[in-house]
C-alpha cells in the first residue's frame, strides 16, 4: 500500500539523482569575519563560532581575518605537497583496486585539507585517533608509502600481518592509532589516552576524527561527556562531508543547526570551520592544540566539507545524490584553493604544480612496484599462515596451540 | 594474614597493586569518593589521590573506552562496571575494541585493562541485578574471563589480572562477597570468618590465570563449576553422601582442560554447572570439550545443572537458582545412567 504523505517525519535531502545540484540554501559567511577568541575562552562562550564558519581564504584566494595563521611559503608548499600526494595516491590505489589488486579502497578526495592541515598543526608526538578517511595524516607525518601500500595489499610486509581491511592503517611509530571499522569507538578512547598523557606528565595531546553520520553513535555522547567532565586535552573533530554512505548529514544532525553546536551543550569550545580551507583547518587545530596544552580542555571542531567521491570502492553515489555536486560545492576544492593562494603570493605556478603532480605520481607508481615485490593478496607471499594464531594474546593458550595443530601449520 | 571477606580481599589486591605500581588506576560509577556500591574500592581515593581512584559518569561504553585509551598509553586501568547486568552498553568497546587491539595492530598497541564486575544471583536482585553473562565474553577471542569463588582466590586472581598483559573480564559473584553460600533458600548469612579461604595474606601474591582448583576430591563423578555454585556443589556432595570430585574452574578463558580431563578420566562421570541460562551457556562448551577429550572414559552422558532459559526472576528466585537439590537429582541420574 502506497502512502502519499509520510505519517512521521523522515528527513531527506532536497535534491536527488536527476536533480540539479543545489547548495543555494547554505549560508556561507565571508572569509575573515569570524572572531578568534583567547585560547582560555569558556566553551559556553563559543556559540557564535559553533554556528558560524571560520574561513581564512577568501574568494580571491587571499588569507584574511584574525584566524590567518600567517604561515611561511615553505610550510604552505609542504601542505600542498602532502595534499597532492594524498590525492595522487588515492587515485592510483582506486585504479589498482579496480584492477583487482586489493579487496577494497576508500579515497579522501575533497577532504585532504581536513587531515593534512590538522596533522601539520599538531606535534608529531600527539597521538591521533583517526577514522578511515584521514590518510592525509600519514603523508603529513612522513610515513613510508611502500609500507602503506604493503598494508593495503596485505602482503608479507604488511605491518598488520594481513589482519585489517585496506586503509585501516596502524602506525605506532608515527603516533597514529589503529583504525577501527566500528564507527566512533575511537572518540572516547582518544579522551582516555589524553587523560593518560596528563597523568604521566606528558605535554602530548590527542586528536580524533569521526564523520557527520557517526555523531549519532552513543560513543559520541560518551566522548563529549568524558572530555567535558575531565577537561581532557583532546581535539574532537567532526568531519561533516555531507554524506554517510548514502545517508545525508541531516539524518544525524536532526534539528541541530550545525554539528559543532552539539559541543556547546557539553560546555566544550566548539568551532565550525571551512574544511576545504587549508589555512582555516590549520589555524583552528593550532588554536585547539594550544588550548588543550595550556590546560583549558577539549575543543570540538566541525570541518565543513564535501565527500567528492564515493564512500568506498563498494559504493556508487549516482544512486542517491545528483551528479556534479562536488563541482557545485560552494567551498571549492581544497587543493585548488591552496594552490591558487600560493600562486597569488607569487610562491607557486601552474608549471610547478603540474611537475609536482607528475613527480608524485611517479613516486606512487614506483612505490607500488616495490610494494608488489613483497607480495600481493592474491598471489602472495602473505604473512605466514601460523601468524593468524599470534597476537590474540601475548602468549597463545592451549586452545590456540591445538587449533593451529588442527589447521596443520 | 588476616580474616577477610571477598570485598576486603579484592580491596587488598587493589591496595597492593596501587601501592607498587603507579600506573594502576581504578574508576567506575560510584567507585571514587564513596568506594563503590559494594565498597571494593573503599579508601583508595583517600589513600592514593583523586587521579588514582575516581568516579566516572554513568556511561559503561565510555568507561571502557577511557580504559582502552589509558591502557594503550601504558597505564593499567581497573574499571568497575557496577553490575554485570549493566555491561551491555560497553559491549562494542569490549568485543570490537578491547579484545582485538593487540591482534589488529599486530601487537603494536595493547590495552591491558581489567574490567571488574559483580555478577550472579541469590541476592533478591531480580532480573537487572542477578545476571551471569560470562558466556557472552568467553566467545570473544582476546579476552580472559575469570570468576573466583572465595576471598583468597579473589585477591590472588585480581592481582594476576592486573599484572596480565591481556585484558581480563573479572566477574565477582556478589552473593559470595560476604560469605559462602550453599544455595539453601532463605538461609541466614554465613560469614567468611570460619572458612579457610577467608584467611588472606595482607601482602602481594598472585594465582595463575588458567589454573583450576580441585576443591573436593572424590571418585564417583566430577562436577565442574565456578563462582557461587562451587559452594552449592560442595553442599550437595555433603547432603547426598555422593563422593563427587568438585573442580572450581576459577578461570573460564582459558579454562584448565588438563585438570578437568584428568578428573573425568578418573571418575568416568561428569556434571557441568552454571547459574546462567542453559542454552549456549559455558557448560555447553565444557561438555563439548570434555566429550572430545574423554569420550572413551565416560560411562554416562554429561549432565548440565543450570539456570532455566528464562530471565532471572524476582519472586521465584529459588525455583530458578540451581540449588543443592537440583545438583543431587542430577548426581543420582549420572550415577544411575
Amino acid at each position: 500500500m502506497a502512502h502519499s504523505e509520510p505519517r512521521f517525519h523522515v528527513p531527506a535531502p532536497h535534491v536527488r539523482p536527476g536533480d540539479k545540484p543545489d547548495f543555494s540554501h547554505l549560508e556561507i559567511p565571508p572569509a575573515g569575519t569570524a572572531r578568534r577568541p583567547d585560547i582560555a575562552v569558556p566553551g559556553s562562550e563559543t556559540l557564535d563560532l559553533a554556528l558560524g564558519l571560520v574561513r581564512v581564504l577568501d574568494h580571491n584566494h587571499q588569507a584574511v581575518g584574525e584566524w590567518d595563521p600567517k604561515l611561511e611559503p615553505e610550510v604552505l608548499r609542504e601542505g600542498l605537497r602532502h595534499m597532492v600526494l594524498t590525492r595522487v595516491y588515492d587515485e592510483r590505489m582506486q585504479k589498482l583496486q579496480r584492477q583487482g589488486k586489493m579487496s577494497f579502497y576508500m579515497k579522501s578526495m575533497g577532504e585532504e585539507a581536513v587531515a593534512v592541515a590538522a596533522a601539520m598543526a599538531l606535534d608529531k608526538a600527539d597521538m591521533v585517533f583517526p577514522s578511515y578517511r584521514q590518510q592525509g595524516i600519514l603523508f603529513a607525518r612522513g610515513r613510508d608509502i611502500v609500507d602503506m601500500m604493503c598494508h593495503c595489499i596485505s602482503n608479507s610486509r604488511d605491518n598488520l600481518k594481513g589482519r585489517q581491511l585496506p586503509v585501516h592503517y596502524t602506525w605506532a611509530e608515527g603516533n597514529f592509532f589503529s583504525i577501527s571499522g566500528n564507527l566512533t569507538t575511537q572518540f572516547p578512547q582518544a579522551v582516555g589516552y589524553a587523560m593518560s598523557c596528563q597523568y604521566k606528565g606528558e605535554s602530548r595531546i590527542t586528536a580524533s576524527w569521526i564523520g557527520d553520520g557517526s555523531t549519532a553513535e552513543g560513543d559520541f555522547h560518551g566522548a563529549m561527556v568524558l572530555a567535558s567532565t575531565y577537561k581532557a586535552p583532546v581535539i574532537l573533530n567532526i568531519v561533516n562531508n555531507q554524506w554517510a554512505i548514502s545517508t545525508f548529514q541531516g539524518m544525524a544532525a536532526g534539528a541541530s543547526e550545525t554539528f559543532a553546536l552539539k559541543g556547546i551543550g557539553y560546555g566544550l569550545a566548539s568551532l565550525r570551520i571551512d574544511g576545504n580551507d587549508f589555512l582555516a583547518v590549520y589555524a583552528a587545530t593550532k588554536w585547539a592544540a594550544e588550548r588543550a596544552r595550556a590546560g583549558h580542555g577539549a575543543t570540538v571542531i566541525e570541518s565543513y566539507t564535501y565527500r567528492a567521491d564515493a564512500h568506498s570502492t563498494s559504493d556508487d553515489p549516482s544512486g542517491y545524490r545528483p551528479k556534479g555536486e562536488a563541482d557545485a560545492w560552494p567551498l571549492g576544492d581544497p587543493v585548488e584553493r591552496l594552490k591558487n593562494h600560493l600562486i597569488g603570493l607569487g610562491q607557486w605556478d601552474e608549471e610547478r604544480h603540474v611537475a609536482l603532480e607528475k613527480e608524485l605520481d611517479q613516486l606512487v607508481i614506483a612505490s607500488y612496484k616495490e610494494a608488489e615485490t613483497h607480495g600481493t593478496l592474491h598471489d602472495g607471499p602473505l604473512s605466514p599462515v601460523q601468524s593468524m594464531f599470534e597476537d590474540v594474546y601475548a602468549e597463545p593458550d592451549w586452545r590456540l596451540r591445538r587449533q593451529r595443530r588442527d589447521l596443520g601449520v | 594474614m588476616s580474616k577477610m571477606n571477598m570485598i576486603q580481599a579484592l580491596n587488598s589486591a587493589m591496595d597492593n597493586m596501587m601501592e607498587r605500581d603507579a600506573n594502576v588506576l581504578a574508576f567506575g560509577e560510584d567507585a571514587g569518593y564513596f568506594g563503590g556500591v559494594f565498597r571494593v574500592t573503599a579508601g583508595l581515593q583517600e589513600k592514593y589521590g583523586l587521579d588514582r581512584c575516581f568516579d566516572a559518569p554513568i556511561n559503561e561504553a565510555a568507561i571502557v573506552a577511557m580504559a582502552i585509551g589509558m591502557g594503550a598509553n601504558g597505564l593499567k586501568p581497573v574499571a568497575e562496571i557496577q553490575f554485570s547486568d549493566y555491561i551491555f552498553p560497553a559491549i562494542d568497546q569490549i568485543v570490537s575494541e578491547l579484545s582485538r587491539l593487540r591482534y589488529r595492530t599486530a601487537g603494536t598497541f595493547t590495552a591491558p585493562v581489567v574490567i571488574r564486575t559483580p555478577s550472579g544471583g541469590g541476592i533478591r536482585g531480580g532480573q537487572t541485578h542477578s545476571m551471569s553473562p560470562e558466556a557472552f565474553f568467553t566467545q570473544v577471542p582476546g579476552l580472559q574471563v575469570v570468576m573466583p569463588s572465595n576471598p583468597y582466590d579473589a585477591k590472588g586472581l585480581l592481582i594476576a589480572a592486573i599484572e596480565s598483559p591481556d585484558p581480563v573480564i573479572f566477574f565477582e559473584p556478589k552473593r559470595l562477597y560476604n560469605g559462602p553460600f550453599d544455595g539453601g533458600a532463605g538461609k541466614a548469612l554465613e560469614t567468611w570468618g570460619k572458612h579457610p579461604k577467608g584467611e588472606v595474606p595482607d601482602d602481594h601474591y598472585s594465582l595463575p590465570i588458567g589454573k583450576a582448583d580441585v576443591v573436593r576430591e572424590g571418585a564417583a563423578m566430577t562436577i565442574v563449576t565456578y563462582g557461587t555454585l562451587v559452594h552449592v556443589a560442595l553442599a550437595a556432595a555433603e547432603q547426598s553422601g555422593i563422593d563427587a570430585e568438585i573442580i572450581d574452574l576459577r578461570t573460564l578463558v582459558p579454562y584448565d582442560i588438563e585438570t578437568i580431563a584428568a578428573s573425568v578420566n578418573k571418575t568416568g562421570r561428569c556434571i557441568v554447572a552454571q547459574e546462567a541460562p542453559r542454552t549456549s551457556g559455558f557448560g555447553a562448551e565444557l561438555a563439548a570439550q570434555i566429550q572430545e577429550d574423554c569420550f572413551y572414559a565416560l560411562e554416562a552422558p554429561i549432565k548440565r545443572v543450570t539456570g532455566w532459559d528464562t530471565p532471572y526472576p524476582h519472586a521465584h528466585e529459588w525455583s530458578y537458582f540451581p540449588g543443592p537439590q537440583r545438583f543431587i537429582n542430577a548426581m543420582r541420574e549420572v550415577l544411575e545412567a
